[in-house]
């Protein structure tokens, strides 16, 4: 097999840094202080792209590399690769889907414990002290709580098999309604906010979803109510949702994911009903390499003209 | 001389609801006590001016039930003793080491619990613990909160919770709940108890150093008898081993908490999940530098909502006695 010329766009595994150097020609971009910089040397070489929730393949990069045939992505979500003109130059895309299911729908569940159940905050408790002061006081049950969730996809329907262990009634919001389940389907997402307890936003990021959970979702779900984001920061209006945050009139939320990441609006460092996650809804030893093995496993199939595992495009 | 008029006037407004015993206010009264002033004649041996022994001597020998909780005044042998009319013991706690269940079983006293109020609360905060320690939650959250996320960048490296071997301590109605939750999230249940359970399919170990020898995580679910104070000690921990996870929210003793400490400080398991401590609300300072454990001030029961359930069956098991009707959370012998 001739020796693929791969790109990857930022650090995101050692471990797949070592995979990919062992089999192909890798460039590192942040080796380079820019792009262009990059590309004046080695734009004609390059023929895969592998990039991730930070830095994926948008039209500038992609029109930099006029030998570019496929992105290999190490994430599920698509939102930084344009996919119309990967379409359009007949360049093709894989994610990592399914791997990664597991280790998000746990931190999904993770982030509504710890919201209703107050455990960053009594473990910050304990450490202080303060328990020898008094006791720390009640905290908010989970179990029988209705659950809606925006997003019935792999994702999504793992979150409600989880939360229905914990006898909470389920409802989604999705695009279209899914066959095979009992979950009480919505058709509006303000209709599954005004009727839930805990929203769980695990959709993915399009044009269509952008801030689909603005002001008036966020005020559907109320004072006693919960948001938990492990999607994208742009699903939620971050602005609205500090405010309703701030000002009480959203009960609390857990956030693996924000607008500019690793940039957190620090109005939510106060807050003690809100948990803070600095992306890391796949971050585990296990899940971490099987998304590497996967990518590494697409680019071999493509530079042995073998179908690829997991395309999108 | 005001106490008596007190407890005199006392008598006078209630001459007709039964008496109970109350040796010191649990926390169930913080917000509930009228529900049970309004049903029982309430013998608030806290608020009297006289030396309990001679509080109990005075007004409480017709006295048929007393009420307690897990970190009042230990229902003793002694005390039991002093109230020839006892005959139930009502706690707040699902846990009964605070109560002497052999001299109530010679005396024929009942004794009812918290029952099943509890179960899922606690299986809950055990499942969130787990979740934490394996994930990282609370030291993620600490990090983002410092600013290290933009200076520092990226976390770490958390354990895939999904596929583990989960050993429950304990397959009691808590350890139940444990188990069904763990199984949504793809983990394989085992568990010790004293007997093996008929119509539970996990795997049995019959010994403790033998599970945590196959295990990735331990959830101790057991309440705390004579038999299983430092169950968990240095030979069980080793067992488990320098990625094992130990989550506690039974009590603080089953564990050795010294051998723990030097587990968790040396290296020996990966990490714990602990919402008791052997001398609480004293926690051992080594563990406050650490990472890769969660610490909790015993509060996996305290929702308002096991509160109201906890209130409606102690006043139900209360009502049921005092009309010879069954009583609701009796426990058993065993």
């Amino acid at each position: 097999m001739e020796n693929l010329s791969v790109l990857m766009t930022c650090p995101m595994s050692t471990y797949l840094e070592q995979e990919l150097e062992k089999r192909f020609k890798l460039f590192k971009l942040w080796h380079y202080s820019s792009t262009d910089q990059f590309a004046k040397v080695n734009a004609n070489s390059i023929r895969a792209v592998v990039g991730d929730t930070k830095i994926g393949a948008d039209a500038k990069l992609i029109d930099t590399l006029p030998k570019l045939e496929i992105v290999a992505s190490y994430s599920v979500g698509l939102d930084k690769i344009d996919l119309t003109k990967c379409e359009q130059k007949g360049i093709r895309v894989t994610n990592t889907p399914d791997v990664l299911t597991d280790d998000v729908a746990d931190i999904a569940i993770g982030l509504i414990l710890a919201v209703l159940r107050r455990l960053c905050v009594s473990d910050g408790f304990v450490r202080s002290g303060s328990w020898k002061n008094g006791d720390f006081g009640l905290t908010s049950k989970f179990s029988g709580k209705s659950v809606g969730i925006v997003g019935l996809g792999r994702i999504g329907s793992a979150i409600a098999k989880r939360a229905e262990a914990f006898g909470c009634p389920i409802s989604y919001y999705s695009r279209t309604e899914k066959p095979n389940t009992n979950y009480k389907y919505h058709s509006n997402i303000i209709d599954l906010a005004t009727t839930c307890e805990i929203l769980v936003i695990a959709c993915a990021l399009t044009v269509e979803t952008h801030r689909i959970v603005n002001g008036g979702v966020i005020d559907a779900l109320g004072p006693k109510g919960i948001l938990i984001n492990i999607g994208r920061g742009l699903l939620i209006n971050e602005t609205e949702l500090v405010a309703a945050l701030i000002e009480g009139r959203l009960g609390g939320a857990g956030l693996d994911v924000f607008e500019k990441e690793p940039v957190v609006p620090d109005e939510l460092f106060g807050l003690d009903n809100v948990v803070l996650l600095p992306h890391v809804g796949t971050d585990t030893e296990e899940t971490s390499n099987a998304m590497a093995d996967l990518v590494i496993q697409n680019l071999e199939a493509y530079s042995l003209s073998k179908p690829l595992l997991t395309p999108v495009v | 001389m005001a106490d008596t008029h007190h407890q005199e006037q006392n008598r006078q407004l209630h001459p007709e609801l039964p008496q109970v015993i109350v040796l010191k206010s649990p926390p169930v009264f913080r917000q509930f006590e009228d529900h049970f002033s309004s049903r029982f004649h309430l013998l608030k041996a806290w608020e009297s001016e006289l030396p309990q022994d001679q509080y109990l001597a005075t007004y409480a020998q017709s006295a048929q039930a007393i009420l307690c909780f897990g970190s009042g005044p230990r229902i003793s042998a002694d005390i039991i003793r002093q109230l020839p009319s006892l005959r139930l013991v009502v706690t707040t706690s699902a846990g009964l080491n605070h109560i002497d269940l052999s001299e109530c079983r010679a005396r024929g006293i009942a004794v009812a619990n918290a029952g099943d109020v509890f179960s899922a609360d606690c299986a809950d905060y055990a499942v969130g613990l787990l979740i934490d320690v394996l994930r990282k939650i609370s030291a993620s959250d600490r990090y983002v909160r410092n600013g290290n996320w933009a200076i520092l960048g990226d976390f770490g490296l958390g354990s895939k919770l999904g596929s583990k071997r989960v050993g429950i301590v304990g397959l009691g109605k808590i350890g139940l709940e444990v188990a069904k939750r763990l199984e949504a999230f793809g983990c394989s249940i085992s568990y010790n108890s004293r007997k093996k359970k008929e119509h539970v399919a996990y795997p049995f170990y019959a010994n403790v150093c033998e599970l945590a020898a196959d295990m990735e995580v331990l959830i101790i679910c057991c309440g705390l008898t004579e038999q299983t104070r430092h169950m968990i000690d240095r030979k069980v921990l080793l067992a488990l081993g320098k990625e094992g996870v130990v989550v506690n929210i039974g009590r603080g003793a089953i564990i050795n908490e010294k051998e723990m400490v030097q587990c968790l400080v040396q290296g020996e398991i990966g990490g714990a999940g602990l919402d008791v401590f052997e001398n609480e609300p004293n926690v051992p300072k080594e563990l406050f530098a650490l990472d890769n454990v969660v610490l909790s001030p015993h509060l996996a029961v305290f929702t308002p909502e096991s509160f109201e359930d906890l209130r409606d069956i102690m006043i139900g098991n209360l009502e049921a006695f005092f009309s010879n009707k069954p009583l609701l959370s009796l426990v058993a012998d065993e």
